[in-house]
């Protein structure tokens, strides 16, 4: 009696698994990026730019296959990070990702990606390293490095006139590559930086550091790091009621940073590889079907590589099949590929070539190009 | 260095001080009664403030005035921590009296696991750092480099004036006289017909409420609060406590005040001023092994 009650529960069970794999015409594709904590709002919007990919090509009626987005928090943690990574990669269901905001995530991943043979192409994290540090086939990345949003950032800071700096960043990998590509392009151009103040990213209390810097009297505070924390040194700025230009990196470029602080954001400057989505090859395209698609939260400042780099996938699978050696080599060989954020081409290392850097300033409440805004045009000041 | 900026070091270190001995008072009350060391309470705090937000945006939605908001909302979230406080007391805490100490420590510390997810999962969005209102007037006055803002003197001297409210409450009232009686010694007191159940459930709600004081300020002096707020402001509560010797009241204010001076000189000394919390914890370690009961000692005859 017992024997047949187990072969019955056998037979459910290996249905059960049959039942799974039967929707063998799906394919899937992971999203990873932070859906929750402080920089969610970057991720959520690269994660709703990567679902309307997938939403459109499975609409367009003319794809192969049927696609499906499986998003994964990495909560911007490296652990957290890694577990969701060998969770994406382990599934074999899963052909490719999209993966990371966070540098210091995907500077932990990038060997996992590599270890299962995952080709995933970054879509916001920005340091160099994430390419170049390993000869990794299976990463490559659409969004541009931070090397030359620094070297931008120190040339256009000094043709101001600005003179003295002192350098605000966070300790993980994000905000030290910051600092290091920063100051690399900032004193071959005179300018000096006064003090470097390394803080932990969850810190809540700058006001020691920052009365530091109030002693140091720089012109220009240079933060390197992400939205959260460059709220909280804004607000606490205030408290000390310093007058320092506040240069932030695309961390910041984010509407959560004008949300979180106020008033207080407007001025603050920051610098992105990339155009504005407006003003991309196929931005009014994906604005427009963004708008459409009705989602919770905006499509925020990375949200159109998001779209560009599940759309790339999709063409990929669509040529060679759902394969991830396959896809993998048909990423590498990605040759003037069109895409709303236009061309796309790999190096070696499988970095697009962004040579874009675009300067913006917060007005009004509002990310403005700097060329477009009141401030390059002498209607509005800067506080020094 | 100039004057105004030593100035101005010691104000960011005062505000500091303040929630950190709010904290330490809290742990040093609860030892005080019962010998136990209750690892809930700076999610407690925690807690605290998300209970006031969650007030103040209730209130908003109905058009309340902002100085109406102000006290609704610190009476709610004092109201309400006391409340939670009591109720760890009584299930969680006064049950395991029979048991070893560890094990006290071990279950408020997942209770403190539990209210954090709590508030991380069923809050709304509840793992983002939440803006909290700016209800404190926001008038600065300057003095050569030293900027002295009203709501920083107003969470200072409402802290302050919290700790002496529990220092009076304790040494003059009949019920404060009935906790010092317990703290002594228990069998005694009971012996004297002290409510020895209700004397320790009003000591957890006391403490409670006065780690809703921290919460509270902590959000309206930095404007945002968080769900993991409470770690890192409970774990400095505590040592602020033990530093100052557990059980002792004025040792725990005095250790609060000393753990931020040292973060403050840490943040000034070093180059790097991500290590200020590491010299700091690494300054108590030295302290303690110079004075392992703390730099107040409780005297055996008198604790609390």
């Amino acid at each position: 009696m017992n024997k047949v009650i187990v072969k019955i529960l056998l037979m459910a069970f290996l249905a059960t698994l049959i039942g799974c794999s039967d929707s063998s015409n799906k394919v899937k594709i992971t999203f990873i990026g932070p859906l929750t904590g402080g920089v969610s709002a970057g991720g959520l919007g690269g994660r709703n730019s990567a679902e309307l990919a997938v939403r459109l090509r499975n609409a367009s009626g003319q794809s192969k296959y049927s696609y499906e987005l499986v998003p994964l928090d990495d909560e911007c943690k490296p652990n957290i990070g890694v577990q969701v990574a060998t969770k994406a990669s382990a599934d074999p269901a899963v052909i490719a990702g999209v993966t990371h905001y966070c540098s210091a995530v995907a500077m932990g991943t990038v060997d996992i990606y590599h270890k299962f043979g995952l080709p995933v192409i970054v879509w916001g994290a920005v340091l160099p390293d994430i390419t170049y540090a390993n000869d990794y086939k299976e990463i490559h990345r659409v969004n541009g490095t931070m090397i030359n949003q620094n070297e931008v950032a120190a040339n256009f800071m000094v043709e101001r006139g600005y003179k003295t700096w002192a350098v605000i960043h966070d300790t993980t990998d994000y905000g030290k590559g910051h600092n290091e590509y920063f100051s690399k392009s900032l004193s071959p151009l005179g300018g000096k930086i006064l003090g470097t103040f390394a803080v932990n990213a969850e810190q809540q209390d700058f006001t020691a550091e920052l009365t530091q810097i109030k002693r140091l009297n720089p012109d220009v505070i240079y933060f390197g790091g992400l939205a959260p924390t460059g709220v909280r040194i804004r607000a606490q700025m205030e408290k000390l009621a310093m007058d320092q230009v506040f240069q932030g990196t695309s961390g910041i470029v984010s509407d959560a940073f004008i949300e979180g602080a106020g008033d207080l954001a407007e001025g603050v400057l920051a610098f992105r590889e990339g155009a504005p989505t407006e003003k991309l090859p196929g931005g009014a395209v994906f604005i427009e079907k963004y708008t459409e698609a009705n989602f919770n939260e905006p499509p925020e400042a990375y949200g159109a590589f998001s779209f560009a780099a599940a759309n790339l996938i999709m063409d990929a699978i669509e040529k060679v099949g759902p394969d991830r050696i396959a896809v993998m080599a048909e990423l590498n060989a990605t040759n003037d590929h069109d895409s709303i954020i236009g061309k796309i081409s790999f190096d070696d290392h499988g970095q697009n070539t962004v040579a874009v850097i675009t300067k913006y300033v917060i007005q009004d409440g509002k990310w403005v190009v700097w060329e477009d805004s009141s401030y390059a045009a002498g209607a509005k000041r800067l506080t020094r | 260095m100039d004057l105004g900026f030593l100035a101005q070091f010691f104000v960011n270190g005062l505000v500091l001080g303040v929630i950190y001995a709010l904290v330490a008072v809290g742990f040093t009350l609860f030892f005080g009664v019962l010998d136990v060391i209750k690892f809930s309470h700076g999610d407690v705090l925690m807690l605290g403030a998300f209970t006031a937000l969650a007030t103040y945006l209730g209130l908003s939605d109905i058009g309340v005035a902002p100085g109406v908001a102000l006290i609704l909302v610190f009476v709610a979230g004092i109201a309400g921590m006391a409340f939670v406080g009591a109720i760890v007391c009584k299930f969680l805490v006064l049950p395991l009296r029979g048991a070893p100490q560890l094990n006290t420590l071990l279950i408020t510390l997942m209770f403190g696991t539990v209210i954090r997810e709590s508030v991380r999962l069923f809050y709304p969005s509840g793992s983002n750092p939440k803006p909290f209102p700016k209800l404190l007037p926001d008038n600065a006055f300057e003095f050569g480099n030293l900027t002295l803002r009203l709501d920083s003197c107003i969470i200072v001297l409402l802290g302050i004036l919290a700790i002496i409210f529990t220092q009076l409450f304790i040494q003059k009232t009949k019920f404060g006289l009935a906790i010092r009686a317990v703290a002594q010694d228990e069998e005694t007191a009971r012996l004297m017909g002290v409510n020895f159940k209700t004397v320790v459930l009003l000591t957890f709600a006391l403490g409670s409420a006065l780690a809703a004081v921290g919460g509270i300020s902590t959000g309206l002096y930095y404007q945002e609060i968080n769900f993991a707020m409470g770690l890192m402001l409970g774990l400095i509560g505590f040592s602020s406590a033990v530093l100052g010797g557990l059980g002792s009241l004025y040792g725990a204010i005095a250790g609060g005040f000393l753990f931020a001076a040292l973060q403050t000189v840490g943040a000034v000394w070093f180059a790097v001023p991500a290590y200020k919390d590491v010299f700091a914890f690494a300054v108590v370690i030295m302290l303690m092994a110079w004075r392992p009961t703390g730099l107040l000692a409780e005297r055996n005859e008198e604790r609390v």
